[in-house]
Order: structure tokens, then sequence, then C-alpha cells
């Protein structure tokens, strides 16, 4: 069993590893920014609340919409003071304008993620458009659609560096197998001569490629676990509702058949056909 | 025991089929239970051909082999092993394996069919026995002589029992002293019951067997007396 073998066997699963625990965490904060999303319309000043519930009314109606929420003038003041009560420079302004300058608004929530677009769609050409006065929907999009364009780019990378990788310790896998028959054929030679079973001669080329992809998954897995509780804490401070490290632990033993998958499979398919190929009994 | 019918095998040299050599042709002959054959020709007359046939390691390209009226070409490859156990063989450069003494050299053909421990040792013991190197079981082939490495090899190809021996010049690295002795032993192991097939280029060899002699010719039989003399 050679060191380049279980080095870029252990790099190859490395990777696979990884890709899948960023596949999560991606998954993750799109769900989290998805579920933070809503449509907020904002009504012109003087609007009736009577039209403003008339239109709520017909948003609701929309297949596509899972609430709207009536946030009135008062309500939308009362939210503001909660909110910066701790800010006696705002309040006092406030005071000063005497008037109540928040806008009445509907909070609208979607079905789903992708459906908010339908949803914009319909309060732009909506023949109640008028009385809006913005519709506060885009910025956050741009947001969301950046974050999930960037990590299926980062996924899309990650398979394809796998996938490359994983091409490449095949090839030294196999070419390991291929030295290892050449340093043997004298021996093949005369296990066939003496009449030795064919799986007889092909076991130990065959139990090389299992063990070097064993040694390898169980070494991944152990510097994994280090790096992970050094990483941590930069993760965290960076996305602090992710939890890579205990997704890591629940999930501990789904990502060592990953590995171990991924270890074997490279392992015993280049010795399997550097036997076929090389290895006549 | 063992019957060629019509052998040939051609040899197709590179890819466009030139240099196509015709190792055997049309070759028939039938070998009984315990008969002592010498088989004799030049180099490349297709002596070696024929036990790799024999063996099944190659297929003839047309005609068969029959070995215990079982034909040979037709023997799956899983199964080529266990007629590899019936076959007993022995090389002019006897290949061993100079990593193992001459103990484990025979050893490692029960070893490789997973006899056990005891079978092992009374069997290689026994065989250390008839080929006359009791005392030589934990030397390396490095420290034994020529002859002595052809007595392991000739152990070795015992340690089956197998029916036949197929000694593909095994005097060909030996002195003539070294070599009478393995013809003796030969001999021995011929009148013990086993058939004996003895490729060779030795004229004295021959001579002095006074048994059946196939003579072989660019690949073709040319002659085969039941009390023949090397005559090439």
């Amino acid at each position: 069993m050679s060191l380049a073998t279980v080095f870029i066997l252990m790099m190859t699963i490395f990777l696979v590893t990884s890709l899948f625990l960023f596949k999560h965490s991606s998954d993750q904060v799109v769900t989290q920014l998805q579920e933070k999303v809503d449509i907020s319309v904002y009504f012109k000043e003087g609007s009736a609340e009577a039209d403003i519930l008339g239109v709520r009314e017909e948003i609701t109606k929309m297949p596509e919409v899972k609430d709207v929420k009536y946030v009135s003038q008062d309500e939308a003041l009362k939210d503001f003071m909660e909110k910066h009560k701790d800010n006696p420079v705002l309040i006092q302004s406030l005071q000063e304008i005497g008037t109540n300058p928040l806008l009445a608004s509907l909070n609208i929530r979607a079905v789903g993620a992708t459906q908010y677009a339908a949803v914009a769609n319909y309060l732009e050409t909506a023949p109640f458009k008028d009385l809006f006065e913005k519709v506060d929907y885009y910025q956050r999009k741009s947001v969301i659609e950046r974050i999930f364009s960037i990590s299926s780019a980062i996924n899309r990378t990650g398979l394809f560096v796998s996938l490359l990788l994983a091409l490449v310790s095949f090839l030294v896998a196999f070419n390991q197998v291929r030295m290892a028959i050449y340093n043997a054929r004298e021996e093949i030679s005369i296990q066939r001569l003496v009449g030795a079973s064919n799986w007889f001669i092909r076991g130990p080329f065959l139990i090389q490629g299992i063990i070097s992809g064993i040694i390898a998954t169980v070494i991944t897995c152990l510097l994994f676990v280090p790096i992970l509780l050094l990483l941590n804490p930069k993760i965290e401070a960076l996305f602090p509702s992710l939890g890579v490290l205990q997704f890591f632990f629940n999930n501990f033993f789904i990502i060592l058949l990953i590995q171990l998958a991924t270890g074997l499979f490279l392992g015993v398919a280049s010795s399997l056909i550097a036997m076929r190929k090389y290895l006549e009994v | 025991m063992i019957k060629f019918e019509k052998v040939t095998k051609i040899y197709q040299g590179n890819k466009t089929g030139a240099n196509k050599t015709c190792a055997l042709e049309d070759v028939s002959f039938g070998v009984k239970e315990k008969e002592f054959i010498s088989l004799v020709g030049k180099s490349g007359a297709g002596k070696t051909t024929l036990f790799r046939l024999l063996m099944g390691e190659e297929r003839p390209d047309s005609g068969r082999i029959l070995f215990d009226s079982v034909d040979v070409q037709k023997i799956k490859k899983s199964n080529l092993p266990y007629l590899r156990r019936r076959v007993g063989t022995v090389f002019q450069d006897y290949k061993l394996l100079n990593s193992k003494t001459a103990y484990e050299n025979i050893a490692y053909a029960l070893e490789v069919i997973g006899a056990s421990d005891e079978e092992i040792k009374k069997n290689v013991n026994e065989v250390l026995n008839i080929v006359g190197l009791p005392d030589k079981g934990n030397n390396f082939p490095m420290e034994l002589s020529g002859g002595e490495k052809q007595r392991v090899a000739i152990a070795r190809a015992l340690i089956h029992r197998p029916e036949v021996i197929l000694a593909d010049e095994p005097t060909g690295n030996l002195d003539p002293y070294n070599s009478s002795d393995i013809i003796q032993l030969l001999l021995k192991i011929n009148e013990l019951g086993t058939t004996v097939i003895l490729a060779t280029h030795n004229k004295d060899v021959v001579n002095n067997l006074g048994k059946r002699v196939i003579t072989m010719e660019e690949g073709r039989l040319v002659r085969d007396e039941a009390n023949g003399r090397f005559i090439i």
C-alpha cells in the first residue's frame, strides 16, 4: 500500500465531506433568509382604512399568498416607539413633528419563496396600485438571489473539483495496483502453476484497495474533527445559527458512511479494473 | 488418458497478421496412464506450446485436447486451477521463489489451495524425502545447487499427487551428473504411478531411457516410436 494512494484518497474524501457540509450550510442560510422575506406595501398618507382592508381582502384571495397582516399608522408608531425607546433623540424629534409620519402598511407573506415574484408582479399591475406609496421587496430579493447564486456556484465548483480529484485518486490507486501486480508477477505465475484459484491470486490486490480506502477514511475523519472545532467559532461569528459542528456530530454516521463509500469505491474500483487489465489468471 | 486430436496452434504475431507462426500443425497422439514419454525436437518445434495447451494456458486454433475425456478447451477459466492441480510442471529455470526456503516453496503449493498446517508438514516432508533432500528444507534457493533446485521444483510439482508431470527441459541447466539424477528421479516418480512427459534436447538422456519418443519438427509430429531414439 502506498502513501501516495492514501493521501490522494484522503484529499478526495476530505473534499467530498466538505462539500456535503457546505451544501447543508448554504441550504440553511438560504432557507433562513427566505423565511425573513416578505413584501411590505405602504399606503399613501390619508388612505382610508376601509380601502386598505379592501386591498388586503383582494390580496388574500391570491393562491400564492399565505397571510397578509395589516399594520395601521398607530400600530406602526407604537412599533417604532417600542423599537427606539432607548433613543431619546429620535423619540423627541418624532414628538416635535406632532403628527404621525409613519404610513399604514400590509405585510404580505407568500406560501413559498419563489412566489414573491408573482405577488410583486400582481401588485405592480393591480387596479388599486395608486393607493400605494411604495412596495418594499426588491432590495431583499437581490440579496437572496445573490446568496443563492453564490452558493450554487460554490456547490458546482466543489462538485467539479471533487470529481476531478476522484479521477486523480482513481488513477493513482490504479497505478499502484498495476505496479504491485508487476512486482508480484513471478509469484503470480507460480501461484497459477501450482493451481491457486483465481480469487486467491486476485485477493491480495483487492484487499490492498480496500485497506487504502479504509485508512484514508479513518485519517480524514480524525482530521475533520479538530479542523471543525478550530473553525467553528469563526463560522459561528459569521452565521450564528448555522451549527455546522452540531450538524457534523448529529450526522456523524451518515458522514462516515459517505466517506467510507467514497474511499472504498475508489480503492476497490481501481483495483478491480487494474486486475482486469493486467492480472491474467 | 491424454489425447491430442488434430491440434493446430498459430501465433498471430502483430495486428496485421505478419510474423504469423504456426507453432503446432495437425498434431495427434495419445498418452496412456503411467506412460513415460520423451518429447524431442529443436527449439521452436512446438514442445512448450504443447504443454501450454495441455495446461489450458492457451487455446488451440483447431482440434481438441482431451484430459480424461474432458475437453481442456471447454474448461471454464474459474475451473482451470483444478486442472493445474492434476498436472505437475517442472521447468528449466525451476521457477522457485527466492524469498522462500525450499520447504516454504513446496508448502506454498498447498497453502494456495487452503491445506491445513498439519497436512502441509506431513506432505512436504514426504516429498522432500522422495526427491532426496530431507535435510535441505530450510535452505533458500540461492543456497542450493542447480540439481537441488530442480529437485525442489519436482517436489513442488509432486505435492498435489498429480496424475501427470510435464517436465519442460528440466535438465537444460544441469551438468550430466545432475541431469542423470533428475532423470532417475522422474523415472522413480513414473514407477510410483505418475505419467511423465519429458521435453528435452538431451540426446543421451533420451537414448538411455529406452521409452516412447515423440519427435517434433516445425510444429509437426514427425515420429512416434514405442522404443525410440533421439534422431533429428
